[in-house]
């Protein structure tokens, strides 16, 4: 041990075969040091069972007074009822479902949650595949506007027992791929942190709804209308917030959420308060409707009345209305005003340094996100012909937000797959109408812990000095809430 | 005036009650910067782990009431602290050093989460607990003529006062003088210098989480006490409220976090005494909004420096 000092020293280097003997020498100290001893450790499957265990014992003590006790409302009081064996049954399940999964994912080496962490951080780098898919997103957006174009004639031929269930849903996920990119403009583009995003929904939807209530007009003079009144919203919401950041910011636009809801509520005289607006017209085509009758457009076009090919005209009406949007959006990020939404999220106080009028960006990007939830607002009445301020919880805010983030901020492409995922999910689950919201609220868990930066981890630079690539999303500041 | 010294006393009560849920929101908030969407959803099942455990005590022949609470609030600390450790570790210790809103919206999962297992597991119906701790001091008589009320203050009232005083004092000690209040100041300042002194910044995160639920759990059981009826819902109107003040009081402080308590307990209670009823949480959000327009960092927080 005593020559280690030498090893590397100059005059060593200048003979030479010393540099082979050198890196035989430093070859010989890789590894483990001679004089450490291995720390005793437990076999992989003592382990496994060990940490199972543990996992069982916390879940015990998780469900104990949840699913081993149940309390309902009897004659007289309370009445408590056990239910051992629903309750052994999910410990059980859990001991399994932990050493299964340990087994799988982890495999013996990795410990604790350490493994799950460092996977969550490696796929954070933009994996392979998403980059590929980034790459090629204009490809994807052709493809994917052909497949939603063809969607319903497709529904409509081959499955005419469930078309119009299928074309709803259809609906459905385009109206949130629609707030889902409005959305994106106020958190992806600009950064401010939005929670109280479906107050412009609500302002949207009531604006058609009250106006067609008292002055009989149609959607198509309500929609821009409903659009101004929600982008004049979003200024009023705008200004007081302008100072507030990051997540002084992010509660109060959802306080701000909640007051619109409280206000539509309480106003009976003027909202209907809960019991709502009904009777909301549906969209004209050119003045003629979608409805039984000669005079009407199935009637002229010599064609059976059927209410499927009203859902499908409902159904290009939104995604007209999300192209619009993407497209604006697209274009927006090209103009200054877009490129200072972009500098906004990255820097504050270097954009102010640089001129760049951050009372007026911040406003712009709060007005045109809110036009666009107010857009989706008054289709949103119009499909269902019936509101109330039901419809606009704060929950609908989360699921939007959530949405958006796991797309992966400023990513439209993104926005797409995560409504799919999403919304597509939580159909798919309707049969299991109990356990769905759970499912719904895990899954949210899952996918965020798995992949942090949101299913498209890779971005495309607004700016280029030379060539166009698509950088990870780790080197952009997003939502940081400036 | 006796209308007056009543509103004050039950908007003390219901002050603390929010403050002792937004200590937790402060906590955290302090700690690792993030907004703990689910702490609210914590605060419900740690009443609904008071409710069961009081019907257990109840059905294994427990009378003495004194011994009952006692057992209810410290089986529900525990438990509930339980959770709260659970989800700091399923949902956002994997996410550590991610970026921002990453956290925020597994905790927003992990509310729905809560909320809807709690649904299912004891279903959606309100539970209704009659009235354990009767009775009060009356403070001003009645007065038929004047037409002044009467004006008491109720033993859960001073009950869930003492508590709330005697818990906050007993946390910023802890803060203030243990070594695990050290930690967490240290961690707080800033997470990775303490770790490479020796500071286990995980395990401090994970105590935090800890703590807070466990003062959620003691509001809970003081929920649950005082109004008699809990549903799993009451987690998000209570969490919005409680960091509305913690926001109020300046985040990241906890005198400040008992401070917008109270505020907006007091502000809740007069808008409905004295206004409407209907409108007393547009109140109580205008007020967060004002207050954060002329004093972005709350009423005791210390001011933001950014350095470029």
């Amino acid at each position: 041990m005593a020559d280690i000092d030498k090893v590397g020293s100059a005059e060593e280097h200048q003979a030479p075969g010393a540099l082979v003997e050198w890196e035989q020498r430093v070859a010989g100290y890789q590894g483990e040091p001679p004089f450490v001893q291995e720390p005793e450790r437990d076999s992989a499957i003592v382990a496994a069972l060990k940490d199972a265990a543990i996992a069982a014992g916390i879940a015990a003590a998780l469900f104990l007074f949840f699913i081993g006790f149940r309390t309902d409302i009897d004659f007289g009081g309370l009445e408590l009822t056990t239910r051992w064996q629903a309750f052994a049954i999910s410990v059980i399940a859990v001991f399994f479902g932990r050493l299964l999964f340990r087994v799988l994912f982890w495999g013996p080496r990795q410990r604790g949650g350490r493994s799950l962490a460092a996977r969550a951080m490696a796929s954070r780098a933009g994996t392979p595949l998403s980059e590929r898919f980034s790459r090629h997103s204009g490809l994807f957006g052709s493809f994917a506007l052909a497949a939603a174009v063809l969607y319903p004639v497709i529904i409509l031929l081959a499955f005419p027992l469930k078309d119009k269930q299928f074309i709803d849903l259809g609906i459905l996920v385009l109206t949130y791929i629609m707030l889902g990119w409005g959305l994106n403009i106020v958190v992806g583009l600009a950064g401010l942190l939005d929670l109280g995003y479906v107050a412009f929904y609500a302002v949207g939807a009531y604006s058609f709804a009250l106006f067609a209530q008292y002055f009989e007009v149609g959607f198509w003079f309500a929609l821009p209308v409903a659009g101004l009144l929600a982008a004049f919203w979003g200024i009023i919401l705008g200004f007081p917030v302008l100072r507030l950041r990051g997540d002084y910011l992010a509660i109060v636009t959802l306080a701000f959420g909640e007051i619109i809801r409280v206000v539509l509520l309480n106003w009976y005289t003027f909202t209907g308060g809960p019991d709502g607006i009904s009777g909301i017209p549906d969209p004209t085509f050119f003045g003629l409707e979608f409805a039984r009758g000669d005079d009407n457009l199935p009637g002229l076009l010599g064609i059976k009345y059927d209410s499927a090919y009203k859902q499908a005209y409902f159904f290009y009406i939104i995604l007209a209305l999300a192209m619009v949007t993407n497209f604006v959006t697209m274009r927006l990020r090209r103009l200054p005003l877009g490129r200072a939404w972009e500098a906004l999220r990255e820097d504050e106080i270097a954009c102010r340094s640089l001129g760049i009028n951050t009372v007026n960006t911040k406003l712009t990007a709060f007005a045109i996100g809110a036009m666009f939830g107010g857009f989706a607002g008054s289709f949103f009445a119009t499909r269902q012909g019936f509101i109330s301020p039901e419809s606009f919880t704060f929950i609908e805010s989360a699921l939007i937000l959530a949405i958006v983030v796991l797309g992966g901020l400023g990513s439209q492409v993104g926005v797409v797959i995560a409504s799919i995922v999403m919304i597509g999910g939580f159909e798919l689950f309707r049969d299991l109408a109990e356990y769905r919201m759970l499912i719904f609220g895990l899954l949210m868990v899952i996918i965020m812990v798995w992949r942090p930066r949101g299913l498209i981890a890779t971005r495309d630079p607004s700016a280029v000095l030379k060539e166009r690539k698509s950088i990870s999303a780790d080197m952009v500041a997003q939502g940081e809430g400036h | 005036m006796e209308y007056f010294v009543q509103q004050l006393i039950n908007g003390v009560t219901l002050g603390s009650i929010y403050g002792l849920i937004a200590i937790g929101y402060t906590m955290v908030y302090g700690i690792i910067g993030m907004i703990n969407f689910a702490h609210g959803d914590i605060f419900m099942v740690g009443a609904f782990i008071a409710l069961t455990v009081f019907l257990i005590m109840l059905a294994i022949g427990v009378t003495a009431l004194p011994l009952i609470l006692l057992i209810v609030l410290i089986v529900a600390m525990l438990f509930t602290s339980v959770w709260g450790w659970a989800v700091e570790r399923i949902a956002y210790r994997p996410l550590r050093g991610s970026f921002r809103l990453a956290p925020l919206i597994t905790a927003i999962g992990m509310s729905i989460a809560l909320q809807n297992f709690v649904q299912l597991t004891q279903g959606a119906r309100v539970k209704p607990l009659p009235p354990q701790i009767q009775g009060g001091v009356t403070l001003m008589q009645g007065d038929a003529e004047t037409g002044a009320i009467v004006v008491q203050l109720s033993y859960m009232q001073i009950i869930i006062i003492v508590t709330t005083v005697v818990l906050m004092t007993a946390f910023s000690l802890l803060i203030a003088k243990t070594e695990l209040g050290r930690a967490q100041r240290a961690c707080e300042q800033d997470p990775k210098m303490a770790s490479l002194l020796g500071v286990n910044v995980d395990r401090t995160i994970s105590l935090t989480f800890v703590m807070g639920a466990a003062l959620a759990a003691v509001a809970g059981v003081m929920f649950l006490l005082y109004y008699g009826v809990i549903d799993f819902y009451i987690g998000f109107l209570a969490g919005v409220k409680a960091f509305t003040a913690a926001v109020l009081g300046g985040i990241g402080s906890l005198p400040g976090a008992m401070l917008g308590g109270l505020a907006i307990g007091l502000i809740e209670t007069f808008w409905s005494g004295y206004f409407s009823v209907e409108y007393k949480d547009v109140a109580a959000f205008s007020i967060l909004a004002i207050t954060l327009i002329f004093l972005p960092s709350g009423l005791l927080g210390k001011p933001e420096v950014e350095k470029v």
